[in-house]
């Protein structure tokens, strides 16, 4: 799973990229609202994190702003201002979530699941797919009720793959999922972790599409 | 006495009965005279008639004492009755003739004309008529105890109904001070009701005594609505400003509890530390702020030379690697202030200089003119459209770098308006850095 955060306290932003990894979510910082709206336009998210009082304007002039301009990602707003009128405002201009300053780690992480998997139409907690079970606030995968033992990298491309059967994900799309944007990548890092899951799930599970990238099995 | 109403009170009541006292003297004394007089005459007429009575043989001189009417003694009644006694003696010293009241001593000793007497322990009025052709002198009296007795009845009767009417004038005095005072009465009644945080005016509509009280006391609400705003403004923008680095220590601090590496956990330490140094420093920029704005009243003011003043806060500074350099003329440069608030402000902007000059950076201080100072520093400069709102506070810039608590630049304006000088913000006109130009005051001279 992987999120925008939108934070200018440099202390605090380092915190939620490298915390938020440590619950399994995959973070990218930025520092204000001009390179909030830039990431957006190119970047894979699942969720939004934003904070209202930027260098450049408010957090919540620009999650209104995004709304308008046909944005569907859910938003989480982190603030300071956690009096019930600013939240009521914050959540009636297209927040999905609020959470104010200061908060736990574990509790920012569980509602950015949450409002990741109502993002992907589930409400369930759980992902099943081809006979598989992902706990994301866990990161344990069962298949047929045996657990099975994948590190985070190996589980976060699983669920990448999980969340939509069928559907093919190329390599730089993976990769992206993956990794934050300074972060170093081998070349063949994720043939790596795929070929690791396959040890693990069985080869049949995860399907190599030549030229396109994988998919997960449809059906059972 | 602490009560208005009772002071009006007493005031308008003794006033009342001074002038009451001096009228009832007046009376008494006007009317004592006119009395007297009146008395006298009737002495006098009594006598003549007397006189003209008696012929030289005594039997006229008893029937002459008989004329005397006793209506002469109208004026009072049954008691005023035969107040007049008449003795009539032969000029050789023989009692003639008296009336029944008469004292048997003699009335007066010779001469003719009013004379007073003791006869018998009382005081008479005596008027007497010598004639020397019927060889008798007519000697007619008055008791004086009996004038004073008439003179205190008249009086009595004026003063008795007004001593009784005084009771009743007090509580009339006492009704209208009551009535007059009703608006005053309503304030208090307004202000007594009006719940802590209700500070808008008092009514609107009150009388001309009352206004000046009532104005003063809108004067005060209003300043005190402001001032309590502006805390209440100021505390939940700190508490806001607080929040945002405790959740990044309190953030750090999870990371170190889970981390998996060291490496890790040392890292979210340093920025713990770091954090909590951050933290720190903005508390008490908030509390010199909060101490800034507090200070109301202009303290001890003393001359002071800015030149020495800035070699003294350079020695302090934290960045080593940075060039100072301080105009000598800024050692004639000598203002009049609170030494306290020029230190502050000279303080902040220095370290705010020396901070965002890179390492070998000048960072210079020159006098301009007579009353402003500049002090240029070799950093990135602030953008343009940004000049107007570093002042602000909290504002931390889209480019800092630094970890400020963007309230250092607020510092400075808050104290140098304790100076009545004000800083201005340029671009650096030789370099990208930025030019802070303070202008104090020009001293009167």
């Amino acid at each position: 799973m992987r999120v925008l955060i939108v934070e200018d306290d440099p202390i605090l932003a380092d915190g939620l990229a490298v915390g938020l990894k440590l619950h399994g979510i995959n973070a990218e910082v930025v520092g204000s609202c001009a390179d909030g709206r830039h990431a957006l336009v190119a970047g894979l998210f699942d969720a939004i994190v934003l904070d209202v009082m930027l260098p450049d304007g408010s957090g919540l002039d620009l999650l209104a702003r995004l709304r308008e301009a046909g944005e569907t990602r859910p938003v989480l707003v982190l603030t300071a201002l956690d009096e019930s009128r600013d939240r009521i405002a914050g959540l009636d201009r297209g927040a999905d979530d609020y959470l104010g300053k200061p908060f736990d780690l574990g509790e920012l992480a569980a509602r950015l699941r949450a409002i990741a998997r109502r993002g992907q139409g589930r409400a369930a907690a759980t992902i099943a797919a081809a006979g598989l079970v992902l706990d994301p606030a866990s990161h344990s995968v069962a298949r047929d009720g045996l657990a099975i033992e994948v590190t985070r990298r190996e589980f976060a491309i699983l669920r990448a793959l999980a969340e939509r059967p069928g559907v093919i994900f190329s390599r730089p799309d993976l990769e992206e999922r993956l990794y934050g944007w300074q972060e170093d990548i081998e070349s063949n890092a994720i043939e790596v972790h795929i070929h690791n899951l396959r040890q693990k799930l069985g080869r049949d599970l995860i399907e190599t599409m030549r030229g396109l990238g994988y998919r997960l099995r449809r059906g059972p | 006495m602490t009560s208005l109403k009772t002071r009006i009170f007493m005031i308008l009541v003794a006033t009342t009965s001074v002038i009451w006292l001096a009228a009832t003297t007046w009376i008494y004394l006007g009317t004592k005279a006119e009395l007297e007089r009146v008395l006298d005459t009737r002495l006098q007429e009594a006598a003549r008639m007397v006189a003209s009575l008696v012929r030289d043989d005594e039997g006229t001189a008893q029937a002459a004492i008989g004329a005397i009417p006793p209506a002469a003694a109208s004026t009072g009644g049954a008691a005023y009755e035969r107040q007049l006694s008449c003795q009539i003696w032969s000029l050789g010293g023989r009692l003639v003739a008296a009336s029944s009241a008469a004292p048997s001593t003699r009335l007066s000793g010779h001469g003719a004309g009013f004379s007073d007497s003791t006869i018998e322990g009382e005081l008479w009025r005596v008027y007497a008529i010598e004639d020397a052709v019927k060889g008798v002198r007519v000697l007619v009296g008055d008791r004086l105890g009996l004038r004073d007795r008439l003179v205190q009845d008249l009086v009595l009767g004026l003063v008795a109904p007004t001593l009784l009417m005084l009771p009743l004038f007090a509580g009339l005095i006492w009704l209208a001070v009551g009535r007059g005072l009703a608006p005053l009465r309503q304030v208090a009644a307004d202000l007594q009701a009006r719940p802590a945080d209700d500070l808008g005016p008092v009514q609107p509509e009150v009388v001309d005594e009352i206004r000046p009280v009532t104005d003063a006391l809108n004067g005060l609400f209003s300043r005190l609505d402001t001032a309590r705003a502006q805390e209440r403004a100021f505390t939940a923008f700190a508490a806001h400003e607080l929040r945002t680095p405790l959740a990044g220590i309190r953030t750090q601090a999870q990371i170190a509890q889970a981390a998996e590496t060291p490496e890790m956990r040392s890292s979210a330490l340093e920025k713990i530390i770091r954090g909590v140094d951050r933290t720190a420093r903005l508390v008490s920029q908030l509390l010199a702020l909060a101490r800034l704005e507090a200070a109301v009243a202009k303290r001890e003011r003393m001359p002071m030379a800015v030149g020495p003043l800035l070699a003294e806060i350079d020695r302090d500074r934290q960045w080593a690697n940075v060039r100072v350099d301080i105009d000598p003329a800024l050692d004639t440069l000598v203002l009049v202030g609170d030494a306290d608030h020029l230190r502050f402000a000279l303080r902040n902007l220095h370290e705010n200089a020396c901070e965002h000059s890179p390492p070998g950076g000048l960072v210079s201080w020159r006098r301009v003119g007579a009353c402003e100072v500049t002090v240029e520093d070799a950093g990135p400069g602030i953008p343009p459209d940004e000049l107007a709102l570093v002042t602000q506070r909290f504002y931390r810039g889209r480019a800092s770098r630094s970890a400020g608590s963007g309230l250092g630049l607020a510092i400075v304006e808050a104290a140098l308006g304790r100076l009545d000088a004000t800083v201005s913000l340029t671009p650096s006109p030789s370099g990208p850095g930025l030019l802070a130009t303070v202008s104090f005051p020009v001293p009167p001279k």
